[in-house]
């Protein structure tokens, strides 16, 4: 039990680390450049379309090695089949989640990966991000 | 010197690779919005998934840390003002959460294996943060 349990951190921290260092490299911790890919009517920038595309990809193989599987290495069951149903809840948080997205140039991972390099102001956002978090399970 | 399309594709690539490592290793989809708010309800989880959720936020933040201090990565402020920092991140944090997820979530795990949720979701953000842009843009807000 304690040996899964240092296993599960392991995989869990370097997966984290993998994620930051991928956004720092791919340039998506700079706000100006998820901007400029929502920048439709300026001057777009598609550096987050080969972004998502290479991710995308990696994981799409991933996927379908994933339904090949029984269980994750820490001998977590794997997750079942997505979810079908679309409901108001995911257009409607989808929509404020966007408008916020494209307001400021950040989403969750991104705004975490800049907590101790971004100065004052993305403590200010991340702090705003965790309000809005708590706010939702109001909802719940 | 490597433009931006090919550090971003590496960088996608990299992306890809940390949420393959999690739904391998700890067999959870990699979406960052949850596994933030996952710290802020401790209780919604047992004493696994908390462990997992602290490990990876500390490695998603200090990664890029180290990076930026000890290494050739250049680190890069806000572009708005305080006030429009607060509204973004509340509608980031509350829209994401009602979603129950974000671009790492429904974008990088659910498109990639045509979940109709991630889909809709990734479209519907996307057009949503096309309009954000517009409006900063009216506003003044840069």
């Amino acid at each position: 039990m304690a040996r899964t349990q240092g296993l599960r951190a392991i995989i869990a921290l370097l997966s984290g680390a993998l994620f930051g260092a991928g956004l720092v490299v791919s340039g998506m911790t700079d706000p100006a450049k998820v901007r400029g890919f929502l920048d439709l009517f300026g001057a777009w920038d598609p550096t987050l379309v080969f972004v998502m595309g290479g991710a995308v990809a990696v994981m799409a193989v991933a996927w379908r090695r994933a339904a090949r599987m029984d269980l994750a290495a820490t001998g977590d069951p794997m997750p079942g089949p997505p979810p079908a149903r679309l409901d108001a809840r995911l257009f409607v948080g989808s929509m404020l989640f966007g408008l916020g997205w494209g307001l400021a140039g950040y989403c969750p991972g991104p705004a975490a990966a800049s907590l101790l390099t971004g100065g004052i102001g993305i403590l200010v956002f991340v702090a705003a991000m965790l309000a809005g978090m708590r706010a939702a399970r109001w909802l719940a | 010197m490597p433009t931006d399309w090919m550090l971003g594709l590496l960088g996608g690539l990299m992306i890809g690779a940390a949420a393959a490592a999690f739904l391998f290793g700890v067999g959870q989809v990699m979406g960052a919005s949850g596994l933030i708010a996952g710290l802020l309800s401790p209780a919604s989880a047992g004493p696994d998934r908390r462990i997992e959720r602290i490990a990876f936020v500390v490695g998603l933040v200090a990664m890029p840390a180290l990076l930026v201090h000890l290494g050739p990565a250049q680190g890069f402020a806000p572009l708005v003002g305080w006030p429009v920092l607060i509204l973004a991140g509340l509608l980031v944090g509350f829209g994401s959460r009602v979603a129950n997820g974000c671009t790492s979530g429904h974008g990088v795990c659910g498109v990639s294996r045509l979940a109709p949720r991630g889909i809709a979701a990734t479209a519907t953000y996307i057009a949503f943060g096309v309009v954000g842009v517009l409006v900063a843009r009216w506003a003044g807000w840069a």
